[in-house]
């Protein structure tokens, strides 16, 4: 594995240009940082740098307590309309559309980055070409992403003047480094991108997966901004009640709901990115008509998935923790949130989360029979089948029954007595544990598959597997039971997390032991990549769909729990769509989004492959 | 024996057994023993994704996969078995039909209401001609559980006799939301003691619901058809407190609360 050795010395001089221009990146990067930790300990000093005179005017209005401007108070008149838009399912539209290009955009660069790596660290080629493949993928939807961006922005400025204004003059400072680090960002994706092939050998290597570094860095924290004027709007900080703003941009940026945002977008992208990424490797799979490359993508689509998976089964924690800080934050927005209307959306959420963890399992057991010595596990699976679909129908059953006249008869009162406990935290967050539990252990299967281990201690390595099993299961269940229905609600609460800690560490336990075990193990049967069933092909396809629906569903709950404000208890909306639109014309719209994304995608992934056909006209060139 | 027996079994008919099994098992236990059905929508949606994971038990393999779609390869391909066809596929279009017909014939039967049990409550409301700002009200009681135990006591005590006087015909004298006049109300009084009712909330939400009752839900509550008293027009702003107190400490439960 040498490098270009003819170019090393013509190269030398380009080289250590690219690492300043990396490493001169990284210091533009941390500018924003930098400013918002100075803002932080000094105002006066953030004021100072973007512009003084502001900076007098601040000084003087707080001196004088001459009222600084609050929030606009609109009236239907404040929100222009074109005949036959709809301005706000166009904006509702256009966003989503936006988000989830964005999310698939972010996400992609961060799992390239770990795949090329581990192609760095093995020296096993495939795995740079795979990374090269994923990051193609994304290249075509970025630019999409910029143009569904600008798109949003003059929607928001056209349909929703007063609030964009309102908006822009909070965030002056981080949509101006919002802008910036967008030209970070699209400098480091094509020196990534088009740098990859000619960026190959010892040094250059490195110096590429810096770039990719910088280019996550800058990914990641314009989606940190975005994510700040979102959480504005529900959570409001660094303003005064009318919602004048106080000046420190640290404060308006570091609100409430911030950080618990942050985390499950971030944790949601990367599983979301895989998931598109296995759709992209699954249309191609189906598709090939080549054994190479059918064994080529069934190995994408594999690794695609994994990463879904593992990104997958630390959400339900993120999603519990951003859920218990909006109640936390504000009792209203949590009791609309999970009693309120939108629960009755929170079933379909469910539902959709149970299918992911279906459907990403079923992927691997049928991807079991790509190596003979796998049979030996495959009476194993029904169990696993029994128990993921238990838990699946513990999960999605609701407290607040829908019930037919008669049944409310029936039952005596709107709840069940036997299933209504299943229909609150204690019991989702002990099946979800138990769904999270046994898809690792399809893993674990999975990876047994075609090995049985040479060291002599495999059989007593695997009952301290079983066991770890076992008193991990019956710990999820005695605190979700004990903790869940006989003390209170405290510490229900409290009682999830032991329950999380139980699961990770049995997970984790279990993952070293099995790599001990399995250690110089011995192939029984080799493991041929592209000998997997179509049917498996559409389990990917069927990931991918569900997560983009969960995506548009979440997002408009997240964002309809504001209600008929457009920054919570600050600026009303009083535009002539401040309802909160049917359950079922919600779905609708977030069902237009989905299919209008997909064909999209659609689009995206035929482009990605167009650039390798090639036409010969006869005799229409000149010969 | 009984594994042999099954084996032997096309794996299709055992795949819609172990599905038609497991309904009749949930109906036999729920309906029958337990006394309490499960409803229509939510069976559903369970026997839906029982299907799904038979379907996934029985197909992972390509081996299974095939022995499952044999029979209905077998009913299109072989020519043997063209009279079964024909009349397979007079049946499937006549039961759909059917089942659309059935589904769209008007039932005397009233719509489902998806009635909102626990709509948001404002972040401030009006009462005894004060407001309240839901987002920091308290029970003045509730700090006297750990300063003053006895008058604590005495409190709850004095809300359970407003409670028994007031509350019992509609909530029921053990607050399970049986009292003697439930049975002709909709919405029905709800019960205290499930898990998901005053356990989950907090005291200025329940001081909110007695004080303004079912005049006062929220617009998302449609359609606004409680029975439930504005018990402010009966009772002092005290006594909701002290009856409050009652609730939680008759069932045990306590007020949902958020650590610091
Ligand atoms: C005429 C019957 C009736 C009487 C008497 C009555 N309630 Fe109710 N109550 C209801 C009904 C019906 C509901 C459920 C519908 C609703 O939410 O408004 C309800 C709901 C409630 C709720 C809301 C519980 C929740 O989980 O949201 C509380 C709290 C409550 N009642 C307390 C009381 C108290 C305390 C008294 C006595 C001072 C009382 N009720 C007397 C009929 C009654
Ligand atoms: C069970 C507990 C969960 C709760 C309460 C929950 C809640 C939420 C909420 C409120 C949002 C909106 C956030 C926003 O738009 O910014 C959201 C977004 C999202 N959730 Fe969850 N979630 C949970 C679990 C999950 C799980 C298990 C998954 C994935 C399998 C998931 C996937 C997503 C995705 C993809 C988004 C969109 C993220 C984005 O906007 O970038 N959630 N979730």
């Amino acid at each position: 594995m040498n490098g270009p050795r003819r170019s090393r010395t013509a190269r030398g001089g380009l080289r250590a240009g690219l690492l300043l221009l990396s490493a001169l990146m990284a210091l533009l990067l941390a500018l924003p940082a930098l400013s918002g930790a100075l803002g932080l300990a000094n105002p006066a000093l953030a004021g100072e740098a973007s512009s003084a005179a502001s900076e007098v005017v601040g000084n003087a209005s707080a001196a004088t307590a001459t009222p600084a401007p609050g929030a606009p108070k609109t009236t239907l008149a404040d929100y222009p309309r074109i005949r036959g838009v709809n301005s706000r399912v166009l904006v509702w539209l256009v966003a989503q559309l936006h988000l989830w290009f964005a999310a698939f955009v972010l996400a992609v660069p961060i799992f390239v980055f770990i795949i090329e790596a581990i192609g760095m660290k093995t020296r096993d080629k495939r795995y740079d070409e795979m990374a090269y493949e994923f990051i193609k993928v994304s290249i075509t939807a970025y630019s999409l992403t910029a143009i569904l961006g600008g798109l949003l922005l003059f929607s928001l400025l056209v349909f929703y003047p007063q609030l964009t204004a309102y908006l822009t003059r909070v965030f002056k400072e981080s949509m101006f480094y919002y802008a910036l680090l967008f030209f970070i960002e699209s400098a480091a994706l094509y020196l990534y991108y088009y740098g990859w092939h000619w960026l190959q050998g010892p040094f250059a290597k490195w110096v590429h997966l810096t770039i990719g570094l910088v280019l996550n860095a800058a990914g990641t924290t314009l989606m940190f901004l975005a994510n700040a004027w979102v959480t504005f709007m529900m959570s409001p900080a660094g303003v005064d009640s009318a919602g004048a703003y106080l000046g420190d941009p640290w404060a308006a940026i570091h609100n409430y709901l911030w950080n618990p945002i942050n985390l499950h977008r971030f944790i949601a992208n990367i599983a979301y990115g895989g998931s598109i990424v296995g759709a992209y490797a699954a249309f191609r799979f189906l598709t090939a008509t080549r054994a190479e490359d059918k064994a080529h993508y069934d190995w994408m689509g594999y690794t695609a998935n994994f990463i879904a998976i593992a990104a997958l089964l630390p959400l339900p924690f993120a999603g519990y923790y951003l859920a218990a800080e909006i109640y936390a934050y504000s009792q209203q927005m949590g009791i609309t949130l999970m009693g309120g209307i939108f629960a009755w959306l929170f079933i379909i959420q469910a539902v959709l989360i149970g299918t992911l963890f279906l459907s990403a399992n079923y992927y691997l057991w049928c991807g079991m029979g790509r190596s003979e010595g796998a049979a030996r596990y495959n009476r194993f699976i029904k169990y696993i089948v029994i128990v993921l679909v238990g838990a699946f129908l513990v999960w999605f059953t609701p407290h607040t029954l829908v019930l037919t006249n008669e049944e409310l008869k029936a039952l005596g009162g709107p709840y069940h007595t036997y299933l209504g406990p299943l229909g609150i935290m204690p019991a989702k967050n002990t099946a979800v544990n138990i769904m999270i539990l046994f898809t690792a252990l399809s893993f674990l299967i999975y990876r047994r598959a075609n090995r049985v281990p040479t060291v002599s201690w495999a059989a007593r390595g695997n009952a301290i597997q079983v066991a770890l099993y076992g008193a991990g299961i019956l710990n999820i269940f005695f605190l979700g039971i004990y903790h869940g229905y006989f003390t209170n609600t405290v510490y229900k609460v409290a009682s999830s997390i032991p329950q999380v800690m139980t699961t990770l560490i049995v997970i984790a336990a279990s993952l070293v032991i099995d790599a001990f075990i399995y250690r110089r193990a011995r192939e029984i049967a080799p493991l041929r990549w592209g000998r997997i069933p179509d049917r498996a092909q559409y389990a990917l396809f069927l990931l991918a769909i569900a997560f983009t629906w969960l995506m548009g569903l979440m997002g408009y709950i997240r964002s309809g729990i504001r209600q008929h404000w457009h920054v919570v208890g600050i600026m009303r909306d009083n535009s002539a769509d401040a309802i909160t639109p049917t359950l079922g014309f919600a779905a609708n719209v977030v069902s237009a989004g989905t299919i209008l994304f997909m064909a999209l995608v659609i689009f995206v992934f035929w482009l990605s492959e167009l650039g390798a056909r090639k036409v010969q006209p006869a005799g229409y060139w000149q010969e | 024996m009984m594994g042999r027996l099954l084996s032997r079994i096309p794996a299709l008919l055992r795949a819609a057994l172990v599905v038609v099994g497991i309904y009749l098992a949930a109906t036999a236990i729920f309906s029958g023993l337990l006394g309490q059905p499960i409803p229509a929508s939510l069976m559903t949606m369970y026997m839906f994704f029982v299907i799904v994971g038979v379907f996934m038990a029985f197909t992972f393999t390509e081996e299974g996969a095939r022995a499952m779609a044999a029979p209905i390869r077998a009913l299109v391909e072989n020519p043997a078995l063209r009279p079964v066809r024909n009349i397979v596929f007079l049946l499937v279009p006549l039961a759909a039909g059917a089942f659309t017909y059935t589904k769209m014939l008007p039932s005397l039967e009233a719509p489902v209401e998806l009635r909102t049990i626990h709509p948001a409550p404002p972040s401030t409301f009006k009462a005894y001609g004060k407001r309240y700002d839901l987002l920091t009200l308290e029970n003045p009681f509730r700090k006297y559980e750990k300063e003053d135990p006895e008058r604590f006591r005495a409190l709850v005590a004095e809300g359970g006799k407003i409670y028994i006087r007031n509350c019992q015909f509609c909530h029921g004298d053990k607050l399970n939301g049986r009292g003697p006049f439930a049975p002709a109300l909709n919405p029905v009084p709800l019960n205290f003691q499930d898990v998901g009712t005053i356990a989950q909330l907090q005291e200025s939400y329940l001081f909110w619901r007695i004080a303004t009752g079912g005049p006062g839900l929220p617009e998302e509550a449609a359609p606004w058809i409680s029975s439930m008293p504005v018990w402010q027009n009966f009772l002092k702003e005290d006594e909701i407190w002290k009856v409050i107190l009652f609730l939680y400490d008759y069932t045990g439960h306590r007020p949902r609360a958020w650590e610091k």
